[in-house]
């Protein structure tokens, strides 16, 4: 009976989470990044940006050719592997 | 006769299994389709994940459980304390909390049934839920510090909670006159923010600087190590030379007890008569959290790294300053990074899927100067049972900075609060 529920869970729940669930480390971004209004922020908006330009400039940040006050720090913490699927799914917010 | 009843029994066991099949179908799929999920505080942790949690699934029911209908933000308080900003540019509604679909109960929390399931409110009411998530922020110890209760906080505030004891201090500070001593101290590790008494020291010399200059400022402190040390000690020595000075615990700096009725601070060397007192005491996770069974000896929780689920109360996850993090400090930017995980993982096991293995940021802003800012930032992922730092990354500010990079976190530090507050409560 467990079974059968959490597998109806799964049915109705599943693919409205795969749409939307962040990658490791995505969700953390919101935290200074605004995901709307964030016009007059000093922290520029990243969500809906090119995943290509998101990659290239955490790439930046962390191998020190794009100057950060704290980017840098927090880009040494993920690896290519990692910043892809963020870049993708940061890409996918409007 | 038999074969009467044997069709008989077999209707029967029919009828049964069509009843048992119908409740297999109904029932749980009804529990299943509107899953229950309460949080408790409506502080950065809790709105976070009550509203994290109904974006990612909007058929769960969540309630949020706050008694108070404004809350007031921690982080940039110092600003007020040292009058460069208005208590209202720290204070927000649920207004739109509850606008974007969340349920609020506002009520205290008072009971928790873990094996029933249940919160009980204040006004006697009960919510079931299906997994509990707890936020409640910190409680102070007024049994930690001999002469430090809840009277004493009234002449001696610790402002650790913002509000009222924010402003306390704030009219303190303003009647004091110019040469007083105005004294901080600070509990051992671990605490609510850990920079928060250097930013608040840093800020308070500086207005002393600029209004009351012969004044003077001690930090009595019962460590010898805090966050951002090197760089707040190279900023007051730039910025407050003789008006700022730390007695780290080696030097005698524990404040073993207080008198609140002379305003003196008891160290195991010394006596120090403070024209204000800020006392910071000792902490532990907010009542709710005890009431609930899920902190341990320390008076913290201990909980899963990935999923924030407790060690010790099964269906009840614990996030923000009250839990064991590892190696995330107990700060606002934590709160609201574990919420999201921990409202991903909610999603999940209430789905019978298995949680994916988050992985958390932290950034910690302070003020030295109202323009010179300086951070701490840090990368999390779970191993060996603890949130652990991922090595290579996070660290603070360089020690050698120009001003205009000091003026640039200054500028992020706002930005910051700005941006979290509006994700949070906008």
């Amino acid at each position: 009976m467990r079974a059968l529920a959490a597998t109806l869970a799964v049915i109705s729940i599943g693919p409205a989470m795969a749409a939307s669930a962040p990658p490791p480390g995505a969700a953390s971004c919101s935290g200074c990044h605004a995901v709307q209004g964030a016009a007059s922020s000093a922290i520029p908006p990243i969500h809906g940006r090119d995943a290509g330009e998101i990659t290239e400039a955490m790439t930046g940040f962390r191998n020190g050719t794009r100057p950060a006050t704290v980017m840098g720090r927090i880009a040494k913490g993920f690896s290519d592997d990692e910043l892809r699927p963020i870049a993708a799914w940061l890409a996918e917010q409007k | 006769m038999t074969q009467p009843h044997l069709t008989s029994r077999r209707t029967f066991l029919g009828q049964t299994a069509a009843a048992a099949a119908a409740l297999m179908v109904t029932g749980p799929a009804i529990a299943q389709t509107r899953p229950r999920v309460v949080v408790i505080g409506g502080g950065f942790g809790g709105v976070s994940c009550a509203r994290t949690l109904h974006a990612l699934d909007g058929k769960l029911d969540v309630t949020l459980v706050e008694p108070n209908r404004t809350f007031t933000a921690c982080p940039m308080s110092n600003e007020v304390i040292a009058g460069d900003r208005a208590i209202e540019a720290q204070q927000f509604g649920y207004d739109k909390v509850v606008a974007g679909g969340v349920k609020m109960a506002t009520k205290a929390a008072t009971k928790i049934d873990a094996a029933a399931r249940s919160v009980g409110l204040a006004d006697g009411t009960t919510l079931a839920y299906d997994r509990l998530v707890l936020s409640p922020g910190i409680d102070l110890r007024f049994d930690a510090l001999q002469g430090y209760d809840e009277a004493a906080a009234a002449r001696m505030p610790h402002a650790w909670k913002a509000g009222e004891q924010t402003l306390l201090l704030r009219r303190q500070l303003e009647a004091m006159d110019d040469g007083g001593l105005v004294v901080i101290s600070v509990p051992a590790n671990p605490y609510r923010c850990p920079p928060g008494p250097y930013e608040r020291a840093s800020l308070i010399g500086h207005y002393l600087k600029t209004k009351k200059p012969r004044s003077k400022l001690i930090i009595l402190d019962s460590k010898d190590a805090f966050s951002k040390q090197r760089l707040f000690l190279q900023a007051w020595q730039e910025l407050y030379p003789g008006l700022v000075e730390w007695v780290g615990l080696s030097h005698g700096g524990k404040v073993t007890s207080v008198d609140a009725a002379t305003n003196t601070l008891v160290t195991e060397f010394d006596k120090h008569k403070a024209a204000v007192a800020n006392v910071l005491p000792p902490q532990r996770a907010g009542q709710i959290a005890a009431i609930a069974g899920v902190t341990d000896r320390s008076g913290w929780c201990p909980i899963d790294p990935v999923t924030f689920e407790s060690k010790q109360v099964p269906n009840i996850h614990v996030i923000g300053d009250a839990c064991i993090a590892g190696g995330m400090p107990k700060s606002a930017f934590s709160a609201n990074a574990q919420a999201k995980a921990c409202a991903s993982a909610v999603v999940s096991l209430l789905a019978g899927a298995a949680p994916a293995a988050p992985k958390l940021i932290n950034t910690c802003y302070s003020l030295v100067a109202p323009d010179y800012g300086i951070s701490i930032a840090g990368v999390y992922q779970p191993k060996n049972g603890l949130l652990t730092d991922v090595e290579g990354a996070g660290g603070t500010s360089p020690l050698e900075a120009t001003l205009t990079f000091r003026n640039q976190e200054a500028v992020y530090a706002r930005s910051w609060f700005d941006t979290i507050t509006g994700e949070v409560f906008g």
